[in-house]
């Protein structure tokens, strides 16, 4: 394990520092310190119909320090370089905001906002395909949660831990860290992963007893899921080929949830493949569920009406089964949130909802 | 209920009568521009300047001319405005100034400020109206004569002057005229007065005028020495000419019809004489005094119809001129941008006229808001309904964003716009001259003036982009790039590398760099050209240079700053430096080399 996590390191380092490398030579040779990126617009996000996910396009940009506002970008990305290398080599960490406050001290080099150091810290980890997590950057929020059959094994500074997600833990789960990557899936017993929205959604499931019943992984989103999250989705799917299904509230937003989890998002469409799960699947509230099961509802806002036009001409919800959900919604111009189940009694949800709708979906057989 | 009793044609007759002009004014303040007591002053203030600058004109002396405003009690105040002009004979100062409608120029066709004879002696009428009280007047005609001093009012019922007073005086001028003015007024108008004044000094750049508002001094100098050489009298264009101004010409003559046509109107030679005549059937014998109605109007349609050459406007037109306009402009704004155009000469309905426009950027100009316009018709600001001219119409038409100007509407943003129109006979759309009616001719003249101009200013505007531009781009390479080169060296554990090889490529300039580094300053001084450079460098600072490597060729003490002076001739490509102890405050420079084939960058300061 060790041994990996040198590589890694070794690794990450070689290449952060080809870039002031690059810019060594070009300076001795007397040009211009430059760099090329995708542009990171929502015009240049592909389909790559080999990985399944959306990816950056061809558009590329160069930028040389023959202007002030460039060489002022080169001068910050040499110094940020810099700092990593050392952090990395000291095997110290950071979080992206304290990054923020140490240019603090870089004179000219400073960040405005902590967005500039953020969106700096993407292009790095376009410039050298590695994640900022093996940058030693942590992300100042907890990552989501992990309750059910599978035993993990996570590399801490206090040692290797080894753990099972429902018999050594409590009530709340497995606290997901920042970097996936010191994390080991040793094995499990589990016939499915349920990625959960909303925390009072993730924990009826548990009290219930439905990770149990249905050898369920349940694992709580958080709102719009964090990159350590949708990195442990990407990685049960692909390290154990259990099927993913996606839990959320009915409504636009929601859908935009499992999006970044089924298709991928714009601003990390670098490293779609290891964060986007395409064999991720939805699985409610749907729009025709608010229908059949007469769910306590609210009506659409402007908004949400406006999201919902928008996501009928996006293409990551080009297929007949968006069109079809998102136009009913529409028609009806009601929204349901996932815990609306519980007007039907408290295990309405566990007991005739969610095996209901995985049999239809053919990951439960009765 | 009784039926009105009907009125006789005999009493409504006894209710008629005659009103004078006087009346008629008296009544119809608004017409002359006397809208109400704030407008009075500001209107009062414009005529008799107008005249004063007018009368200097004439006589050919570079006007000087004192104003002055004093508040009396109350809410009466006492205009005075002397001039240096030619004087008026005593005999006629109570008609000028105690008769509506009486003046010099009303018959003559060319540019004058004044034109009715109504300006002056309306303020005459408005002060007794007011105040109750007479003008004073005093006028010297020479050295040889007498000065005079009137008393001077009006008799509105018949519109005479009456004279109150006459006497001979002694004055230290001259030759001029002194009016004093009593009405009541406010000052609540005193910024556009102000306005009024220096508008009038950039439009009058020979003119110098000393004004006192009420204890405060103002003088608006002279940007030129050249008396205006006055326009002179044209005879009436055959284009321009209406049906009854032509009966009474043809009236005075007891010529046949062909001399007649030569002599009485502008650039009629014998053979437009001889179409005007065939055009209108009428016999070349026949004497204009005899024509009848039938024969007089033939004869006007014809001249209407008859190919006749444009009146001369160089004759009878005085255009302040290019180089007058932004010297006037430039006296009283701080531009970064001016250019100005004097278009040629053209008519409307028989009129030669000249439009002049001018344009100002940046500066001290306001950078928001709308641009600001000073519209003038010969020589005279127009200060009121600036929305109702067609000079305002025009600005709004051009499409300034080609220009780079924003625009809604109005053109927005640092943007001063001068249209000056000169004309025998400005068009205004009203008595009190406020604003300049629609007149296709003059709304092209304008137009295209104003999009000559902002061609000029698209051209120096994306100019100075560029030169923006490589400023900047100078500044990246000889102050962010080398901080560049000490970081990656530092990363990648290199020596740092020599980046005068980036500098010297992408610059081919001269760059003149300064850099403090643990108490010991260094100026470095390449020449990235190609040819051999003699410059001064120049160091301000409190810093102690006396022991500076190599020394200074001499050090000026200026209380605690030193101005210390090296002097080089370095070859294409050679190479110069200079360290001192020190602090690193205070300023470079380089003299002797072009601003565009230089850059100097202080590392200290940034």
């Amino acid at each position: 394990m060790t041994g990996r996590k040198e590589d890694i390191r070794e690794n990450t380092i070689k290449r952060l520092l080809a870039i002031p490398e690059k810019w060594y030579e070009q300076m001795t040779r007397g040009e211009l310190p430059s760099v090329t990126m995708p542009t990171r617009t929502k015009k240049n996000i592909a389909y790559d119909e080999e990985a399944e996910v959306w990816k950056y396009g061809d558009r590329e940009r160069l930028r040389e320090a023959g202007t002030e506002k460039s060489a002022l970008h080169i001068l910050k990305m040499a110094y940020v370089i810099w700092f990593l290398k050392h952090q990395i080599s000291e095997n110290r960490s950071s979080t992206l905001r304290e990054l923020y406050y140490i240019s603090e001290g870089w004179k000219r080099a400073k960040f405005g906002a902590q967005n500039d150091s953020n969106l700096l810290v993407e292009d790095l980890e376009i410039l050298t395909d590695v994640q900022r997590e093996h940058f030693h950057l942590r992300p100042e929020e907890d990552g989501a949660s992990i309750f059910g059959p599978l035993k993990i094994r996570e590399d801490t500074r206090r040692g290797t831990r080894e753990l099972h997600c429902q018999d050594d833990i409590g009530e709340s789960g497995y606290q997901i860290p920042t970097n996936v990557d010191s994390l080991e899936f040793v094995e499990h017993d589990a016939k499915m992963v349920i990625a959960i929205e909303t925390g009072g959604m993730y924990a009826r499931l548990i009290e219930n007893g439905f990770d149990e019943k249905y050898q369920a992984i349940l694992v709580h989103l958080k709102g719009q899921p964090a990159r350590s999250t949708r990195r442990v989705l990407n990685r049960l799917a692909s390290e154990f080929q259990l099927p993913v299904t996606v839990f959320t509230d009915g409504d636009p937003w929601s859908y935009r949830i499992f999006a970044s989890v089924a298709y991928g998002a714009i601003k990390s469409a670098h490293i779609s493949e290891i964060l986007v799960t395409p064999s991720s699947r939805f699985i409610g509230v749907q729009p025709s569920d608010i229908r059949d099961y007469d769910l306590p509802s609210d009506s659409l806002t402007e908004q949400d009406i406006a999201a919902l036009k928008a996501e009928l001409t996006d293409p990551r919800f080009a297929g007949d089964y968006w069109k079809e959900q998102i136009n009913l919604q529409l028609a009806l111009n009601l929204k349901s949130e996932q815990q609306a189940f519980a007007a039907r009694g408290l295990d309405f949800v566990t007991d005739e909802y969610l095996p209901a709708r995985l049999s239809d979906m053919g990951i439960l057989r009765r | 209920m009784a039926s009105p009793k009907p009125a006789h044609a005999d009493d409504l007759a006894k209710q008629q009568r005659s009103i004078s002009v006087a009346e008629f004014f008296e009544k119809n303040k608004h017409l002359l521009g006397f809208d109400s007591p704030t407008r009075g002053i500001v209107t009062t203030v414009k005529e008799a300047i107008d005249n004063a600058l007018d009368a200097c004109e004439e006589a050919g002396v570079l006007p000087d001319i004192y104003l002055g405003i004093f508040r009396m009690e109350g809410d009466i105040f006492k205009v005075v405005v002397e001039d240096n002009g030619p004087g008026i004979v005593p005999d006629n100062i109570p008609y000028v100034f105690g008769k509506l409608l009486y003046g010099s120029r009303f018959h003559q066709i060319r540019q004058s400020r004044g034109q009715q004879g109504i300006g002056i002696s309306a303020a005459v009428l408005y002060a007794q109206l007011t105040s109750g009280r007479p003008t004073l007047v005093i006028s010297r005609c020479g050295s040889d004569r007498p000065a005079f001093r009137f008393q001077v009012q009006i008799k509105t019922e018949t519109n005479e002057p009456e004279i109150l007073k006459r006497e001979e005086t002694t004055w230290d001028r001259v030759h001029g005229t002194r009016i004093e003015i009593e009405f009541k007024s406010s000052l609540t108008a005193r910024k556009r007065l102000v306005e009024y004044l220096r508008y009038t000094s950039v439009v009058n750049p020979h003119a110098r005028l000393r004004v006192e508002i009420d204890g405060e001094a103002i003088i608006f100098d002279r940007a030129s020495d050249e008396p205006i050489i006055p326009p002179q009298a044209i005879l009436p264009h055959p284009h321009g000419v209406e049906l009854g101004e032509l009966k009474r010409i043809a009236a005075g003559s007891k010529e046949p019809l062909e001399p007649f046509l030569i002599n009485s109107f502008s650039r009629v030679g014998l053979k437009t004489a001889h179409e005007i005549i065939q055009l209108a059937g009428l016999k070349e014998t026949t004497k204009a005094n005899k024509l009848d109605a039938d024969g007089l109007a033939r004869l006007q349609s014809a001249m209407q119809q008859a190919k006749v050459p444009p009146p001369p406007a160089n004759q009878c037109l005085s255009p302040i001129g290019e180089v007058l306009i932004r010297q006037g402009l430039e006296k009283e704004f701080q531009f970064d941008f001016c250019s100005a155009r004097t278009r040629p000469a053209s008519v409307y309905h028989g009129h030669p006229f000249i439009v002049e426009a001018a344009l100002g950027y940046g500066g001290k100009l306001e950078a928001e808001g709308n641009a600001r316009i000073m519209r003038f018709a010969n020589r005279v600001p127009l200060m009121y309904q600036q929305g109702a001219c067609a000079i305002t119409g025009c600005i709004s038409t051009v499409n300034w964003r080609a220009y780079n100007i924003s625009q809604s509407g109005l053109p927005t943003g640092p943007v001063l716009i001068l249209v000056h129109v000169a004309s025998t006979n400005v068009p205004f759309t009203s008595e009190s001259k406020d604003a300049i009616a629609s007149i296709p001719e003059i709304e092209r003249e304008v137009t295209l003036a104003l999009q000559e101009l902002g061609r000029d200013l698209k051209t120096f505007l994306s100019r100075r982009d560029k030169s923006r531009l490589s400023e900047e781009r100078a500044r990246a390479i000889c102050a962010i790039i080398p901080e560049i080169a000490t970081k990656v060296a530092e990363t990648i554990e290199k020596p740092v590398p020599d980046i005068t090889p980036i500098e010297g490529q992408i610059m081919r300039r001269l760059v003149a760099k300064k850099w403090t580094d643990k108490g010991i300053v260094n100026v470095s001084i390449q020449n990235y050209t190609s040819h051999a450079l003699d410059l001064t460098l120049y160091v301000i600072t409190v810093d102690d240079v006396s022991t500076s490597d190599p020394p200074a060729v001499f050090v000026e003490e200026m209380g605690t700053d030193k101005s210390a002076v090296w002097q080089m001739r370095l070859a294409g490509g050679e190479g110069w430096k200079l360290s001192y102890t020190g602090t690193g405050n205070g300023m470079i420079d380089i003299r002797g080399v072009d601003e565009k084939k230089k850059v100097v960058v202080d590392l200290d300061r940034s």
